[in-house]
């Protein structure tokens, strides 16, 4: 039951998270964004392996802590990368 | 090379802790996993050479325990501001000193900061670190240079090596 | 019993700082104030949430793997909020600040 609560407040950040994506000003609102949509979902994979009851989820969710970060980084360098060589084109 | 095998230790003990299955297969497996692991560490140079600065390690979980109390109440106090009818925030952007000498204890200051609800650090300079904060009192309290003196705490005391080593 | 209970409580205020993390990046004005509220999911959020996850495992692999996801949650959540506003501050984004907001209202604008 609790479980469930728990699993309904990180849909609803997870929503919340995801309309700021959308609407984000800066591509980097979008990527804060979307770097906790990626944190909120390690926690439901989590939450998600209790409900069922099968503990397994638990190593999809800590390899998905480590993709989240790794995805995150990449991004960050490839927003950065695009933008100078955008400005050396132009 | 101690620190090869310590990396090595750390690799195979993480690779038990997550399969839980003590077959002879999958503990060889994980063995030559572990050692190849190290042999590329090795190979790309990406072992730290910064060993001299290694201090009490035992101040470790002091210190992890008093960052877990601060988490908390600064969570509390940031989400109160979430909450607020009204946002009540001020933000702003300093640099502040921060006398670590080890690159491990500055990340280690910075990380902290970051961790800390209601403070971000942006840059780490050479005996500075930038930092943004929600609101003024989170940039006083950590201008009292509390969290700053814990984490130096955690270092190595200066011996005289060092001492003449450092500018 | 008593576990119990306190892992429902512990689960309770996890899902309430994760809750209040949400609200805040979607409330705050700019990208800089919106990564603390941001920092509570990481932090405060995670932690209790799998705190109270760990008090009803029951299992030592399990209670490992849990505490493992918040160990590496600990380490890579600080490294990619500083990233990112390192990059964002390079990239030449100014900080919400209020005596900005006042000035603007002087002016008339909204």
């Amino acid at each position: 039951m609790m479980f469930l609560a728990a699993a309904g407040a990180l849909i609803a950040a997870m929503v919340l998270a995801l309309a700021r994506a959308f609407a984000g000003p800066t591509v980097y609102d979008r990527i804060l964004a979307v770097n906790h949509i990626g944190t909120q979902t390690v926690l439901l994979i989590a939450v998600m392996g209790f409900i069922t009851g099968r503990p397994d989820f638990l190593d999809i969710s800590l390899l998905y802590a480590l993709i989240n970060f790794v995805a995150t980084i990449a991004v960050l360098r490839y927003v950065k990368r695009g933008r100078s060589t955008a400005d050396k084109e132009s | 090379m101690l620190h090869a095998v310590g990396l090595f230790a750390v690799l195979f003990g993480t690779w038990i802790l997550l399969s839980g299955h003590f077959t002879p297969f999958l503990l060889i497996a994980g063995a030559v996993c572990a050692a190849l692991t190290v042999a590329i560490t090795l190979r790309m140079d990406l072992l730290d050479q910064q060993r001299d600065f290694v201090g009490p390690v035992w101040r470790l979980p002091l210190y992890w325990l008093w960052l877990a109390g601060q988490i908390i109440l600064w969570s509390l106090i940031v989400a109160r501001q979430v909450l607020a009818p009204r946002l009540d925030i001020d933000p702003v952007l300093q640099r502040l000193p921060c006398s670590q000498r080890s690159d491990l204890a500055k990340v280690m200051y910075a990380n902290s900061i970051t961790l800390t609800p209601g403070t971000v650090s942006t840059d780490v300079g050479d005996g500075e670190i930038e930092v943004h904060a929600l609101t003024r009192a989170a940039m006083e309290d950590l201008k009292s240079g509390d969290m700053d003196r814990r984490v130096s705490a955690t270092e190595a005391k200066r011996t005289k090596a060092a001492a003449a080593d450092a500018p | 019993m008593i576990l119990d209970i306190l892992s429902w409580i512990s689960i309770a205020i996890g899902a309430f700082f994760v809750l209040v993390g949400g609200i805040g990046i979607w409330r705050m004005p700019d990208l800089f104030s919106r990564m603390h509220p941001a920092g509570i999911i990481d932090t405060a959020g995670a932690g209790f949430l799998l705190l109270g996850l760990l008090l009803q495992s029951g299992d030592w692999l399990v209670s490992v793997k849990l505490v493992l996801i918040f160990v590496f949650l600990l380490f890579t959540s600080p490294v990619a909020t500083h990233a990112l506003a390192h990059a964002a501050l390079l990239d030449g984004l100014k900080p919400w600040t209020r005596r900005r907001d006042k000035a603007r209202d002087k002016d008339g604008e909204p």
